[in-house]
């Protein structure tokens, strides 16, 4: 009785044992067949366009593989400072705070401007309001007008919808719409304003419901909803948001979006940054919706 | 012989005793984490009424209002059909309906909730607002009605086993009595299968409480602080979507970090209670000579 129990520990050992062996093997194979592993996370508003050009990459340079995945801006970043990944996409510039906890964990982020994006301010296609100034979406989200009619439109509630607080769309239009771009402005989203977790969440409460208000990427505005035309100040002209009024500088309300490393890229890294900010990836941006960057 | 039988036994003891150390490992985490909170933010601020971090506003009031709205009413939904449901199968339901339903309910417990949060969102939410006339369906009710599909089954699970370990005898001396068949069921047998369905009950709402996935997804998450009954069909963040949606972004050891795992605190301490309201109040079954004759 008591050897069979030997037998068998000895037996579990061994097949413990070897398990460790073979996948030991396995990943060196792994590193000598793959130059090269790069994992990028961040913002949901670039996942689509990040997803698009490590695709395209990877059919030109079949030895890189690259994960994409989504999160927000503030948890790619997040995750940039912790080391579990090598390139962090964002919608908002990193924060001098990011920046310390960073160089505390020894290392510059460097940034690149890599596209350009709108912010669309959408509504329900039932709605009839299709224009608006800035302080009026701005007194809409700071819950001062909460019936369409305050805004020209039916006698109906107003719904305000935003991304999560870990979104930089959510603390870029904070900064650039609600608080009008003042710094002293301490106004912040009134507390009745529904956080989604997602821009897809955004998209089917607007297409679903005519009571609804909501913002997102232009990337991401499909044709199942209305954009409002938007103007920067009472009596100035309304404008669309599209890839040329951005280019423009018409449209009040874009920004660039970003990608950061862990200090200066190299080798695989940097000819992927490279090759993103090469005029053949730009291309890409036009086709997902969203607006190159060209260098001033 | 002996030997192997010791080995056994401790072997059992250890695995026994390991989930006493995992929860103590868990508690002192939480508590390592999370206590610091109160040195960064004072109580006045935590208590203050408004959740907004990115601009350091602590307040934690709206959302353990909102986890007990939706919880509430997700107990008050699921109560009746939980209960009916194990009564039905327990003491109704002929031989061949029970073993349809038994299975079928042990299968709505093995949906995810991701599944059921994707179900509401694309039909629950707008039915709910088209029904009611409401502003958005995206609101606490909505929760509370996939909390208590989620809760459900364990309720009626537990609550059907307390109702089979009431003895039959007490039903047969009930029916040589001339009792009718609802008066034993509301008169003998859930009075002795009380603590087990008391049991189930607060098992239900530990489960509801705890749910993250269905209840970030369809109620709208917006912090606000219950303000009169117009709060249960009006959008309410929970405090487990809290944390599921703002960890990730947490830099480790901030304060926003530090209050995310106070609202752990928080929440473990409500199940904790739960739990030990729940063993007080239950005592375990008898198992004796009328066991053997059910």
């Amino acid at each position: 009785m008591k050897r069979k129990a030997a037998y068998i520990c000895l037996l579990i050992l061994c097949l413990f044992l070897s398990a460790c062996l073979s996948t030991n093997q396995v990943n060196t194979n792994k590193e000598v067949s793959q130059n090269a592993y790069i994992e990028n996370k961040g913002s949901d508003t670039l996942v689509n366009l990040a997803l698009a050009w490590a695709e395209q990459y990877q059919k030109l340079h079949p030895e890189v593989q690259i994960s994409v995945t989504g999160g927000g801006s503030g948890t790619g970043i997040t995750a940039l400072i912790n080391g579990t990944i090598t390139i962090a996409n964002a919608s908002r510039q990193i924060k001098p705070e990011e920046i310390e906890s960073a160089e505390e964990n020894g290392f510059e982020p460097i940034e690149f401007i890599v596209a350009n994006d709108a912010i669309a301010v959408i509504v329900n296609p039932e709605n009839p309001v299709d224009k608006l100034t800035l302080e009026q979406v701005s007194k809409i989200y700071k819950g001062e007008y909460t019936n369409w009619q305050d805004v020209g439109g039916e006698d109906r509630p107003i719904v305000k919808l935003s991304r999560e607080t870990n979104s930089g769309t959510h603390v870029y239009f904070l900064e650039t719409v609600i608080r009008l771009g003042s710094k002293e402005d301490k106004n912040i989203f009134s507390a009745d304003t529904l956080l989604l977790p997602s821009s897809e969440g955004i998209i089917s409460e607007v297409r679903d419901n005519p009571n609804a208000i909501g913002y997102d990427g232009l990337g991401y505005v499909s044709s199942d909803v209305k954009m409002v035309a938007l103007a920067k100040e009472a009596g100035g002209d309304y404008i669309l948001a599209s890839a040329e009024t951005v280019v423009s500088g018409d449209y009040p309300i874009s920004r660039h979006l970003y990608m950061y490393t862990r200090g200066e890229p190299v080798g695989a890294e940097r000819d992927y940054m490279d090759w993103i900010l090469s005029s053949d990836a730009q291309g890409t941006i036009t086709e997902l919706g969203f607006v190159p960057y060209i260098k001033e | 012989m002996k030997k192997t039988e010791k080995w056994i036994t401790n072997t059992i003891r250890i695995a026994g005793s390991s989930s006493i150390f995992f929860v103590m490992m868990i508690f002192i985490f939480l508590m390592r984490e999370g206590i610091p909170a109160l040195h960064d933010v004072s109580i006045g601020r935590l208590l203050s009424k408004r959740w907004y971090p990115i601009e350091d506003l602590y307040g934690i009031l709206p959302l353990i209002s909102g986890s007990l709205i939706v919880t509430i009413t997700s107990m008050v939904i699921a109560l009746p059909f939980g209960l009916g449901t194990a009564i039905y199968i327990g003491e109704i339901a002929p031989q061949g309906v029970k073993e349809i339903l038994k299975p079928l309910v042990e299968v709505l417990a093995g949906i995810p909730s991701v599944v059921l949060g994707f179900i509401g969102i694309l039909v629950l939410s707008p039915l709910m607002r088209t029904g009611l006339n409401l502003p958005t369906g995206l609101t606490a009710l909505t929760g509370a009605i996939l909390l208590a599909l989620i809760s459900i089954p364990t309720i009626v699970s537990i609550a059907e086993d307390a109702l089979y370990a009431v003895p039959a005898s007490y039903r047969e001396a009930a029916y040589a009595l001339g009792a009718t068949q609802w008066q034993i069921i509301w008169q003998i047998v859930l009075p002795a299968a009380r603590s087990g369905i008391l049991n189930a009950v607060m098992l239900g709402v530990g489960r509801s409480l705890g749910e993250t996935m269905a209840v970030m997804m369809v109620t709208g998450n917006a912090p606000t602080l219950f303000s009169g009954l117009e709060a249960f069909i009006s959008p309410v963040r929970t405090m487990t979507a809290t944390i599921a949606s703002e960890m990730g972004e947490v830099a480790s050891g901030s304060t926003h970090y530090r209050i995310l795992f106070f609202i752990g605190i928080i929440l473990f301490f409500f199940s904790l209670i739960i739990n030990v309201a729940s063993s007080s109040l239950s005592v375990r079954p008898k198992r004796g000579k009328d066991q053997v004759v059910s």
